[in-house]
């Protein structure tokens, strides 16, 4: 794939015009009419980003069915609603689906959206490998959840332990979709990664040092480093799994020595970073969000960024803490727990960073601020509980109980999902053009709070009692009937919240048809990407900024008096750009992303069925590759002839004064003016 | 947009690579390249740390372990071809950067060309190590150093295609000086897999 992007690479595929098309299959879709054509086909990070976001809204949808599932079996001791067949099922698919289909992909929806907002670029670095990620991702979980209709789910937990996790132990082939599935997601991941690092690094915009960008695109960078890292570690182990089960090779074969430490060693190599990539994005939301609504800069920005980092690091560290009673010896055991235990420190910086923003701050509590303070306080508790952990003797105890299971729920839900719940408000306006509706969004932050605490919250309890994770039921008299059905009541309660979040959804666009576009800047934040209209124009920043500090946005609207307070200086209409520019060139759609990223799952059934299947998804995949990298990456009709790329710093001295009729006129009227009117401005902004 | 990057910044970028420049100075794909290959070294270290722990059979009777049917004269011969590829490869990207086109296709050629006897080599050595009784299946250790070197083996098969590729396009006059760095981002791919098969010999075939 390498080999695919740099520049037109030659043959000329597609275009009307053309005599030649390398392949004959797929001639190029040149602005393709239809708008499923424009989604199926796009290479823009904008819609991949809300794509990606709608299917894990779609997954979270299924997952949460099954966790409702689990809940209504565990109301009552000896529950009748499913066997435990069924529930080692719906549990490992509810965690999988949780993880790899839903936080995940949300913290690649967030890094593929705001990123390049972020840092001033008109689109990530390689266009195409990012729809083939997000295809891929589709691909494989779509592929998952249709284990359901081939003889059930992988029912060995989503950790799946070697040797349950065998032929011997488990016949069918829930483990083996699960299995292929997750190699699925994790090409998707590391293709993501590599796109998204590189963009990072070599797509800023002027002036935009690294120690200037915003922490969200922070958190994305080690996020997608610890993706990097930590995927092929479990794809190598899945691979393993994968031999055994389809080939018969021997790695977890006790029986001739397979050694099931090594299945859960790799896989908790990859657990572990796993765990805070998956919390990082939602860390760095937070770290936009409450610094907007405290109206402060966010307290040590570089203590932010280099605790990030040091989490990324030590994140590597501390695995076996996930194996203290797999009899891996004192002197391994201490050493984790003292990791452990220092891991806590970087989180702790964060969390006293995120205190200290809002300490003195002039807050107003939106719906973002809510959830962002509901994620300061959720992870505290979860956190503290994780800490816990590293005693080990205690965490004897505690392995295995549903003590692990409110610790695990208050990080991801109560840290990382409520910190992207405070994400889609926040940036809901810049995505779609209208605010989702406060009211029905403080509630909406209420009831989920509630209901999380009120299923999450007994859990503890429930551990410390001794209640074991993944039994199907429990007898009764043993004190845990009350606590359970205070969970399920809080499931449920929880489930009502999300619902009402969708609901929040339509009735938001519906109402929004009668209510004028927010502008640019509806919350008046801080960074860069609300200078630009809302929603965001395809072809991002006209001009590229030049970027000249931290939260450069607000010190273009605001000053500080010797006295530390702030003035306004410019007004919104001052210092945000029109939009409307026609002339500027952006990569082209593309068939083969989507081709080459479903010959996979193709593939994957072949392994599984027959083999022959393999050939044809094999055909495909290299037709598709073949296709890609004869494609040049952009159109030959594509060229709009740029005046301003990325490169020119002479247009991007930051806001004309001189501007504002140009930009009244662009950000009222919120449709593309004509050409004569770009130019126009293009001229006073290459003069500003 | 190309064209105002190449003049605007002559002076960074001799080579003339369509490439923006970037922040970093790197290309997008050369920086690609780099990371992929910085996340293959897991995927390479996941598999060798299975091979060590599974080295040998568990019992004696559960077939023969991989270092009692290697033959380290023949193996070395092979291993000695795949390094001699990653000098032809250096030639390849010094003849490309030269613009000497002739040479381009003679080295590509060449390293393709090693690559496939090394292959070629590999599928022998299996053939034999299956008739002296040491299967897929056989045992742990027989699994670990199929799936091991397999993997490797699967690696060169790859780059070979992609030597074959840019050959192609070579020889159609597809790859002129600017895009020289098509070739050396090939070539850091096949370095690398040449550099794995090293730790792989070293760690599989001749530490006792």
């Amino acid at each position: 794939m390498a080999l695919a992007e740099p520049g037109p690479l030659a043959l000329p595929s597609g275009g009307p015009s053309d005599g030649f098309n390398p392949l004959g299959v797929l001639s190029r879709p040149v602005a393709p009419k239809a708008a499923w054509r424009k989604w199926l086909f796009t290479v823009d990070h904008k819609k991949i980003g809300i794509m990606y976001g709608a299917a894990a809204m779609f997954f979270f949808m299924i997952g949460g069915s099954e966790a409702l599932l689990i809940r209504a079996q565990l109301w009552a001791p000896r529950g009748k609603l499913l066997s435990a067949e069924l529930y080692n099922q719906v549990f490992t698919m509810h965690g999988t689906t949780m993880v790899f289909l839903v936080v995940m992909p949300i913290g690649a929806a967030f890094a593929n959206y705001l990123m390049p907002l972020q840092i001033g670029a008109r689109d990530v670095a390689f266009p195409r490998i990012n729809a083939f990620s997000f295809w891929c991702f589709l691909g494989g979980a779509l592929f998952l959840n249709s284990s359901w209709f081939f003889g059930g789910g992988a029912d060995g937990g989503w950790f799946m332990y070697a040797p349950n996790s065998g032929v011997l132990f488990s016949p069918g082939h829930g483990i083996d979709f699960w299995n292929l599935a997750l190699i699925i997601t994790g090409i998707a991941s590391l293709t993501g990664a590599v796109n998204l690092i590189v963009t990072v690094l070599n797509m800023r915009c002027p002036g935009m040092s690294l120690m200037r960008m915003p922490i969200f695109t922070w958190m994305t960078l080690v996020t997608q480093f610890l993706l990097l890292f930590a995927i092929p570690v479990l794809t190598a182990a899945q691979f393993l799994l994968m031999f055994d089960r389809l080939f018969r090779a021997n790695f977890f074969n006790v029986k001739l020595g397979g050694n099931p430490l090594l299945w859960e060693h790799l896989f908790w190599v990859f657990g572990h970073p796993e765990v805070y990539l998956m919390i990082l994005p939602a860390f760095g939301l937070v770290s936009e969000m409450l610094p907007v609504f405290s109206r402060k800069p966010i307290f040590g920005y570089p203590f932010i960024v280099f605790s990030g980092v040091a989490i990324g690091f030590m994140g590597w560290g501390v695995w076996a803490h996930h194996m203290f009673v797999s009899g891996i010896g004192p002197i391994s055991v201490t050493t984790f727990a003292l990791t452990t235990m220092f891991i806590a420190v970087p989180t702790g910086v964060k969390i006293l960073n995120w205190t200290a923003t809002m300490w003195g701050g002039k807050l107003t509590f939106t719906t973002p601020m809510l959830f962002s303070i509901g994620l300061v306080t959720m992870f505290t508790i979860g956190g503290l509980s994780g800490v816990t952990h590293s005693v080990a003797p205690a965490d004897t105890q505690q392995t295995d109980t549903y003590y692990i299971v409110a610790h695990f729920h208050y990080v991801l839900f109560g840290g990382a999902f409520l910190g992207f719940m405070g994400g889609l408000y926040f940036y809901w306006p810049k995505l779609f053009g209208h605010m989702l509706n406060e009211s029905l969004g403080k509630a909406n932050f209420w009831l989920m709070l509630l209901g999380f605490n009120l299923t999450f919250g007994p859990m503890h309890i429930l551990g410390l009692q001794g209640m074991s994770r993944r039994i199907y039921t429990y007898d009764a008299g043993y004190g845990f009937e009350i606590w359970n059905k205070i969970a399920t009541i809080g499931a449920f309660t929880l489930a009502s919240s999300v619902a009402l979040f969708l609901f929040n959804v339509f009735y938001s666009r519906v109402k929004a048809k009668n209510l004028p576009n927010p502008g640019p800047d509806p919350w008046d934040a801080r960074t860069i990407e609300w200078m630009i209209p809302s929603p965001v124009p395809e072809y991002n920043y006209d001009p590229v900024p030049t970027v000249t500090r931290v939260d450069d946005f607000w010190y273009r609207k605001y000053a500080e008096t010797p006295d530390h307070r702030l003035v306004r200086v410019h007004t919104l209409e001052e210092v945000a750009q029109p939009g409307g520019a026609t002339d500027v060139h952006l990569p082209s759609p593309s068939y083969w992303p989507i081709v080459a990223a479903f010959s996979l799952p193709i593939i994957a059934y072949g392994l599984i069925f027959t083999l022959w299947l393999c050939l044809v998804g094999g055909i495909i995949l290299v037709t598709a590759l073949f296709g890609w990298a004869l494609e040049p990456p952009d159109a030959p009709g594509g060229d709009h002839g740029d005046h301003q790329g990325p490169d020119d710093e002479s247009s991007a001295e930051g806001p004309a004064p001189d501007a504002d009729a140009d930009a009244d006129a662009g950000a009222t009227s919120d449709v593309a003016p004509d050409g004569a009117a770009t130019e126009d401005e293009r001229e006073v902004e290459t003069v500003g | 947009m190309a064209d105002a990057a190449v003049v605007d910044h002559d002076e960074v970028a001799p080579h003339a690579h369509i490439e923006h420049d970037t922040n970093t100075g790197i290309s997008n794909t050369k920086l690609a390249m780099w990371l992929f290959l910085a996340s293959e070294c897991l995927l390479f270290g996941g598999l060798i740390t299975t091979y060590l722990l599974y080295k040998t059979p568990l019992t004696i009777e559960q077939g023969p372990a991989p270092k009692q049917v290697y033959d380290i004269p023949f193996t070395s011969v092979s291993s000695f071809v795949l390094l001699m590829s990653s000098l032809t490869m250096v030639l390849a990207v010094a003849a490309i950067e030269r613009g000497d086109h002739h040479r381009v296709r003679t080295w590509l050629a060449g390293t393709a060309l090693l690559g496939s006897i090394f292959i070629a080599g590999q599928v022998y050595e299996f053939t034999v190590f299956k008739s002296e009784g040491m299967g897929y299946t056989t045992s742990r250790s027989s699994s670990a150093f199929y799936t091991l070197t397999g993997f490797h083996g699967v690696h060169v098969t790859v780059g070979i295609i992609m030597l074959i590729s840019v050959l192609l396009l070579s020889l159609r006059g597809k790859i002129p000086e600017h895009r020289s760095e098509t070739v050396e981002t090939v070539g850091l791919y096949w370095h690398f897999v040449d550099v794995v098969w090293i730790v792989i010999f070293a760690v599989v075939y001749l530490i006792p």
